[in-house]
């Protein structure tokens, strides 16, 4: 978890990830940063993201990325 | 719909290029993201540089620039066109259309016909189907198919969605009869209610540009676009080409009596990176057959895109060889299609740039 916090922190330095219920609908993730993220979790965890994954429901909490990432094969 | 066409064979492919360099790096700046943030993307969607027309640069201009090479190189003779067709979403006008400005430029004979389709990303694919119809009544006169964009001009420069990936330019190729050419196979799709995923807001008829439409709004995620600019649901077409595209290229290829490895190269219409190897993957679909270099090196020219993919990556070998190819576009309508021909031992295939 603390990985995947220290992730975000590097993505979007400006805001504090562990005060948000949302990450999305609070928008502290658009889009683009999903990509970016989705790519990072990808190097990080050497993992394949499946296309149909990369929605906003699997990025708006930690616990909503470990269990993407955890999904896609990667050990957490 | 499905369809098979017998016959026709695409002889000639040319690339216009306008040579103004826009670089990615050069514009981090124009947007409100911080820059280190925006630079992430460079690797991931591919932005890196694309082509960028001139303001007062149309279509046309780029059609005509190619039709005097094309002619003057001798590739076609004038008396040898039977039609005109062009695809864009860039009209110089609502009327007259690019078409008839390229036979009235061009001097073609009163009985061309000229015709314009409206479409974006499938643009190649339509403008194919079309030729390929127009073929059954031509004997030996030939199409020429252009495919062009200038949509950098409709894209906000503050945009960090959208103008980076966006580029201009604009192609030509040359559709005939070939007795000797294999069956092609092609599949279209449409789904017209969600067609606000990708969209210009004002400009035509529906709300027609004025001074509220071109005001600048602050979209809250740090964009800025007004009604006049193109906008994109990046996450709904994402969505899109993941659930759509997959189970149609399986299709397909039942319907075409083909397997992967019977296909040479994959021609896909080139939104950015991230979006093609995610396709790629979920339809497990060789990465090394699959070019996904043109928005980095051009930037996504909509419909033209498969030409200039083929172009890019397989201008010589297409010179010397056939080649069978598995054409796929996606994108505004919302369309999408798949096409399965074969391409190459084409007499001329090449790439210009001009200074418009």
């Amino acid at each position: 978890m603390n990985d995947i916090l220290a992730m975000l922190a590097e993505l979007k330095p400006e805001f504090n990830f562990e005060e948000s219920s949302d990450f999305v609908m609070d928008g502290l993730l658009d889009s683009f940063d999903i990509i970016s993220l989705t790519s990072m979790l990808e190097e990080k965890y050497n993992i394949t993201v499946d296309g149909l994954d990369i929605v906003p429901e699997n990025f708006c909490s930690v616990e909503a990325i470990a269990g993407l990432v955890k999904k896609s094969g990667g050990n957490i | 719909m499905q369809m098979r066409f017998k016959g026709k064979a695409i002889t000639s492919m040319l690339g216009i290029l306008p040579e103004t360099v826009g670089l990615f790096d050069d514009e981090v700046g124009n947007y409100s993201f911080p820059p280190k943030q925006t630079l992430r993307l460079k690797k991931v969607m591919g932005f890196n540089q694309h082509r960028l027309a001139k303001d007062s640069t149309t279509v046309s201009d780029l059609a005509l620039e190619g039709m005097k090479y094309i002619l003057a190189k001798g590739w076609i003779k004038k008396e040898e066109i039977g039609a005109v067709v062009v695809a864009t979403l860039c009209p110089d006008y609502f009327v007259p259309h690019i078409s008839n400005i390229i036979h009235g430029e061009c001097g073609l004979s009163e009985d061309v016909i000229c015709m314009d389709i409206p479409q974006g990303c499938c643009g190649f694919l339509l403008g194919l189907m079309q030729s390929f119809m127009l073929l059954e009544h031509m004997n030996s006169r030939k199409v020429v198919l252009i495919n062009g964009d200038v949509l950098s001009h409709k894209v906000s420069k503050r945009d960090r969605n959208d103008f980076p990936l966006i580029g201009d330019a604009a192609t030509i190729s040359i559709v005939e009869n070939d007795a000797e050419a294999e069956e092609i196979y092609f599949e279209l799709n449409t789904d017209g209610s969600r067609r606000e995923a990708l969209i210009i807001p004002a400009g035509a008829f529906r709300t027609p540009s004025n001074a509220e439409t071109a005001v600048m709004h602050d979209l809250g995620d740090g964009n800025f676009r007004s009604l006049d600019n193109m906008h994109m649901d990046g996450s709904g077409v994402f969505n899109f080409v993941q659930t759509e595209v997959p189970p149609m290229i399986e299709h397909a290829f039942k319907e075409a009596g083909k397997t992967v490895d019977d296909i040479d190269c994959f021609l896909f219409h080139q939104p950015n990176r991230f979006m093609l190897q995610k396709l790629a993957e979920k339809a497990n679909l060789p990465f090394d057959k699959l070019p996904m270099n043109l928005v980095e090196n051009y930037g996504n020219p909509s419909g033209a895109s498969i030409p200039l993919t083929a172009i890019l990556n397989y201008k010589d070998e297409l010179l010397k060889e056939k080649k069978m190819c598995c054409l796929s576009a996606f994108g505004s309508g919302l369309t999408w299609g798949a096409m399965f021909m074969e391409i190459g031992k084409l007499g001329h295939c090449e790439m210009i740039e001009t200074e418009l």
